[in-house]
């Protein structure tokens, strides 16, 4: 099968794995800011996708393209670590117009998922994990909350100073990650030619910070509610 | 304005490629900034020869920049420090009086060291001869203006086709891949009317090969492109991509 | 004395190809596959032989002394290729490419070969296209030409300024597909160190290989030259470093004649030499002189002022510009063939006007193009070559005149071949560059690919038939006969020889002392009495080699100087076979100047009526002066006239 035994191949999951986490990214920062105008719409939305058949797929689904996409990072990563040979360059230098992300997608790829798994502590599993669990109530810090009351942990989590320098820290990493992994996807699929691939170099630039700010701005949002 | 320089140098020594090699450093004075880099290790040369020391085993040829026979990784860049240039082009205007230069050859698993600083690039070769051809044989063939180019696709394919084969892409590349090399013969041969007709088959076979010698998986960093003599683009490497799972898409 | 049998057909020049053809002896499939051919080298000429050859069905072994068939020096030619296509509609045809070479090699080419290579011309740009050779086009989608020195037509087609890489990067994609389908071995770093004759016929050859050193024996039914010219004789040249004559000195030494070794080409444009450490001079494209304007200040004081940097070229006004090409051949002006254009510019330098530092330069002036054409138009035609003059000089051509001088290009002389390219040793052939055949005494610009790609696409693949139509009933040989043993205990002895000389001058130093010796003295302007002194000095130099010369490492080892020794003990003996053959030929024709033959004005003086042949010299042994016999050249179709670019 070309798509496993290819590097083409290989690199063409990668991307539309990378892709469909992408648009995955761009409906979550859109649910987030929905938050910050009404926390209601934000709750309506955490009740939708609660335990139901079609949210459960859609996060089977989604689990599926993370499994892929690190599972395939991480074959491709010990792939080319043995294309390299096994003297390694005694100096080694970035030239210009080389990211510096597009070097270290893999590392920036672990701190990504190292985060997430502290979200899915803090949210996921207090949220859709425990209606899956049959829950009704959730503790969150020393009171107990609905786990379709998403907007009662948000206003939780980011009341805390640590765990908003985490996130901002956590989007940081997920701004470089995607500066290079949009148009790379893209560049692989094949979509570029010499004035294109400028072209989605800046949609991902701008991509990537739109996303990210939406996050930060939610985050820090929270956070400043909090405190004043 | 040029003028005499002292170097440093820190140079791959490796008796063969199961060998253990290493650094070995050397003191050069009085190096003319006019002269190339390949002429200051001519002098290096003479002066181990002189001492009864064996010489520095690298390749060149042409010192033009056209072979694609010269290597080294110098500094840390493919054919050192300046933009658009073979090491045989390099010249010893890009350093300062005082410094260190360190010479490597190029480190990737395709590209195994023969001796110092010599590689086997014979890999490139074998990818060539899997695919990189137009299935012609010699004569039979229709008059040259028979089959009009636009000029756009034409000289799209001479910027492909300018690529010398010397490894550079490879050796930039942290993940060892020889993406823009296969590519720009790809791209070449699929922009023009007569390459088109086995264009699928070329890309499938190419890749193939490329990939069964041991060659990494394309991330985009774009190490190759900047660091290519020739400047090969990577929207060569798209087009590759393109042509490869259109190919595979049909099968 | 042996008779030179050229073998040329009979009938009228436009039809002794299609007469040759029609009549040769050919091999049949079933027997191609029985036949082997070695072809050494992997340039235009070797590349393109073994891919036709190899697509015909014979077995073809493939040698090269790079890591790569693609990197033969080939690569490096920039200009372009003609062909007597007459795309542009400006007159040309076959007879008049054919009458061009012929005037440009002054008379001294064989018209029937020159003939055949005019007419074979329009099928390489054919075959080019049809591999994918990209070469440049108009909007239109069809094929754009430009003018070249000695030609009053624009025939030359090209890709860029780096036509020659293309060609050969096509004809190594067709020896490429040959070898991926296993029907070409290839033998890559590996250089012939001698051939191998069995019963006066050429058998098979003896090849160092490169990396490990050990020397292997390799059988054919026929051997094929095709490893280039030996002007890397005089060190610095535009040849590539590896560039060496050995191969087809080691045919001459087993009785291959040696053709006209004095006609060598001076390219006028090439960036002048900046100091002792310089391993080569590079070669700025024909194309240039195009738009390029050649100058040299009228006035002395003003060359003294620049040599000493007191003044810049941009500061001469133009009434103090000497543009001496367009003043001494109005006709041709600035694309005069190169032998023409090399020694104006030494008369100038010699005469005080050189610019430079060193005052061996002349200056290559851009200002009008760019004027006249805009600076991007500039940019699109020459902009690699301005870019490649840049980096080596530091100096930005857009802005100040390039400075330019004559260097080392191309050897015209070489293995004499008869009409089917065989040499004088029954089943060796040579071509490309290796044979002497086509140029005459001066190569025009864009003929080199045309002839590389001429003999080894189609010509070669039908006249070797010729002669392997009665070796269909001879069995493969072994490679242990005693013929192989002893061809290789002979390179072994000297091998064995050279590493135990241990003395103490390296290779380059001496090899760089041969370069002074034959610049001096063989160089662009001869004489008598500078020859025989050379002759002198060569003799010295060679006792200083063969004594004196330390080769560190081991004979059976990757060993880079003993590969530079080998070939620098055969650049002596090709030094020694140059003076003898310039001291020879008491004319002037090409790019042989005697200074005691010259017009009043100082053109070169033929004299058709002392030389009119080829002078073919016979290898006698060791220590003894080789036998010169002429083949001579009786033009049958074209009247000899004294070379004429003023009108």
């Amino acid at each position: 099968m070309w798509l496993l035994n290819s590097s083409i191949g290989r690199k063409l999951i990668m991307s539309i794995s990378g892709v469909f986490l992408i648009l995955f990214l761009l409906f979550h920062a859109s649910m987030n800011v929905a938050a910050v105008f009404s926390e209601e719409a934000y709750n309506a939305i955490c009740s939708f996708l609660g335990a139901n058949w079609y949210a459960v797929a859609a996060t089977l689904v989604l689990a599926a393209g993370f499994l892929i996409h690190i599972i395939y990072a991480i074959w491709l990563t010990l792939l080319n670590r043995k294309a390299r040979g096994s003297d390694r360059y005694a100096v080694n230098v970035r030239p210009k117009n080389v990211e510096w992300a597009s070097q270290n997608m893999f590392i920036l790829g672990l701190i990504v998922v190292g985060f997430l798994g502290l979200h899915f502590t803090q949210f996921w599993y207090k949220m859709m994990f425990a209606e899956l669990m049959g829950h009704h109530e959730v503790a969150l810090g020393s009171g107990m909350v609905s786990p379709q009351d998403g907007a009662a942990f948000i206003r939780y989590y980011f009341s805390n100073i640590i765990v908003v320098a985490l996130y901002l820290v956590w989007y940081v990493a997920l701004w470089f990650h995607l500066t290079h992994g949009f148009w790379s996807a893209i560049q692989t699929i094949g979509w570029s030619n010499g004035i294109w691939l400028k072209r989605w170099q800046a949609i991902s630039n701008i991509f990537a910070t739109l996303i990210c700010l939406a996050f930060a701005f939610v985050t820090i949002f929270f956070y400043l509610k909090s405190i004043l | 304005m040029d003028k005499n320089i002292n170097i440093t140098l820190k140079v791959w020594r490796q008796k063969g490629p199961k060998e253990k090699g290493a650094f070995e450093t050397y003191k050069l004075n009085n190096v003319s900034q006019g002269s190339s880099f390949l002429e200051m290790l001519d002098v290096l040369n003479e002066q181990l020869v002189n001492e009864g020391k064996e010489p520095v085993a690298f390749d060149h040829d042409c010192r033009e920049g056209i072979c694609g026979m010269c290597s080294l990784y110098i500094n840390g860049h493919p054919h050192g420090p300046d933009s658009a240039v073979t090491t045989c082009q390099l010249h010893m205007r890009k350093f300062d009086d005082g410094a260190t230069i360190t010479v490597e050859p190029w480190r990737s698993a395709g590209f195994p060291v023969i001796r110092d600083l010599m590689v086997d690039r014979y890999a490139y070769d074998k990818i060539i001869q899997a695919g990189g051809f137009v299935s012609v044989n010699t004569g039979g063939i229709p008059d040259a203006n028979a089959i009009p180019i636009p000029k756009k696709d034409a000289d799209l394919a001479m910027d492909a086709a300018a690529c010398i084969g010397c490894g550079a892409c490879a050796a930039a590349c942290k993940n060892g891949s020889a993406m823009l090399f296969v590519s720009a013969k790809v791209s070449q041969l699929a922009l023009l009317p007569q390459g088109k007709i086995e264009a699928a088959r070329r890309a499938k076979a190419m890749v193939a090969k490329m990939d069964e010698l041991g060659f990494g998986n394309c991330t985009n960093t774009r190490s190759c492109e900047a660091e290519c003599p020739k400047e090969v683009s990577i929207s060569n490497i798209a087009r590759l991509n393109r042509e490869y799972i259109a190919a595979k898409l049909q099968d | 004395m042996t008779q030179i049998n050229s073998k040329i057909p009979e009938g009228p020049l436009a039809e002794k190809w299609k007469n040759y053809k029609d009549h040769q002896k050919l091999v049949n499939p079933a027997n191609k596959r029985r036949l082997d051919i070695i072809v050494v080298g992997t340039g235009l000429a070797g590349a393109s032989a073994a891919a036709s050859l190899s697509e015909m069905g014979f077995n073809v072994l493939n040698f090269c002394i790079q890591d790569s068939p693609r990197r033969a020096h080939s690569i490096a030619a920039q200009g372009g290729i003609n062909a007597a296509k007459n795309y542009q509609n400006d007159g040309d045809s076959v007879y008049r490419l054919f009458y061009d070479t012929i005037k440009g090699g002054d008379y001294r080419a064989r018209e029937a070969n020159v003939y055949r290579l005019a007419e074979v011309s329009n099928s390489i740009i054919d075959q080019c296209v049809a591999q994918g050779v990209p070469f440049a086009r108009e909007y239109g989608g069809l094929l754009d030409n430009r003018s070249f020195g000695g030609a009053q037509v624009s025939r030359t087609f090209y890709a860029r300024g780096q036509t020659g890489q293309q060609l050969l990067l096509g004809a190594y994609s067709a020896l490429s597909r040959q070898i991926g389908l296993g029907k070409v071995k290839l033998y890559k770093r590996h250089e012939m160190v001698d051939i191998v004759k069995i019963d006066g016929r050429a058998r098979g050859i003896i090849a160092r290989n490169l990396v490990t050193g050990k020397l292997e024996r390799f059988a054919a039914h026929a051997v094929v030259v095709a490893t280039g010219g030996y002007v890397n004789a005089f060190f610095l040249s535009t040849n590539a470093m590896g560039s060496n004559g050995s191969a087809a000195w080691q045919c001459y030494k087993k009785g291959a004649y040696f053709a006209n070794p004095c006609y060598v080409q001076i390219h006028p444009t090439c960036i002048p030499v900046h100091g002792e450490s310089q391993s080569k001079l590079t070669l700025m494209s024909e194309s240039l002189r195009n738009d390029g304007r050649i100058w040299v200040p009228k006035k002395k004081e003003d060359a003294e002022a620049i040599r000493a940097g007191q003044l810049k070229p941009t500061q001469i006004p133009e009434e103090d510009r000497d543009y001496y090409l367009e003043r001494r051949y109005p006709a041709f002006g600035n694309l005069v063939p190169r032998d023409v254009a090399s020694r104006a510019a030494k008369e100038r330098c010699d005469a005080g006007f050189g610019v430079g530092n060193t005052g061996l330069a002349v200056y290559l002036d851009f200002a009008d193009a760019i004027n006249r054409l805009g600076k991007k138009v500039v940019e699109q035609r020459y902009g690699n070559l301005f870019q490649m003059y840049e980096k080596i000089v530091d100096d930005n051509p857009y802005e100040t005149p390039m400075m330019i001088f004559p260097a080392l290009h191309y050897a015209m002389g070489g293995l004499w071949v008869d009409y089917e390219l065989m040499t004088s040793v029954p089943g060796l052939f040579a071509i490309g560059e290796a044979n002497f055949s086509d140029h005459g005494a001066n190569r025009l610009g864009a003929s080199a690919l045309m002839q590389g790609l001429a003999d080894g696409y189609f010509v070669l693949p039908y006249t070797i038939q010729n002669y392997l139509a009665d070796q269909i009933q001879v069995p493969r040989f072994s490679t242990n006969l005693p013929e192989f043993g002893e061809a290789e205990k002979n390179i072994q002895d000297r091998i064995n020889h050279l590493m135990n000389i241990r003395g103490k001058r390296s290779v380059d130093s001496i090899h760089k002392e041969l370069g002074h010796i034959m610049w001096e003295h063989i160089g662009m302007a001869r004489n008598a009495e500078g020859l025989k002194k050379a002759i002198e000095q060569l003799k010295a130099l060679k006792q200083e080699f063969w004594t004196n010369v330390r080769i560190p490492g081991q004979g059976d080892d990757l060993n880079i100087e003993l590969e530079k020794a080998l070939r620098l003990a055969d650049f002596i003996e090709i030094g020694e076979l140059m003076a003898h053959d310039s001291l020879d030929r008491a004319e002037s024709c090409g790019g042989h100047f005697r200074e005691e033959y010259q017009t009043p004005e100082g053109e070169a003086l033929r004299r058709d009526d002392h030389f009119p042949y080829v002078s073919c010299w016979e290898y006698q042994g060791d220590n003894q002066d080789p036998v010169m016999l002429k083949e001579p050249l009786d033009y049958e179709f074209v009247v000899r006239q004294q070379r004429n670019y003023k009108n």
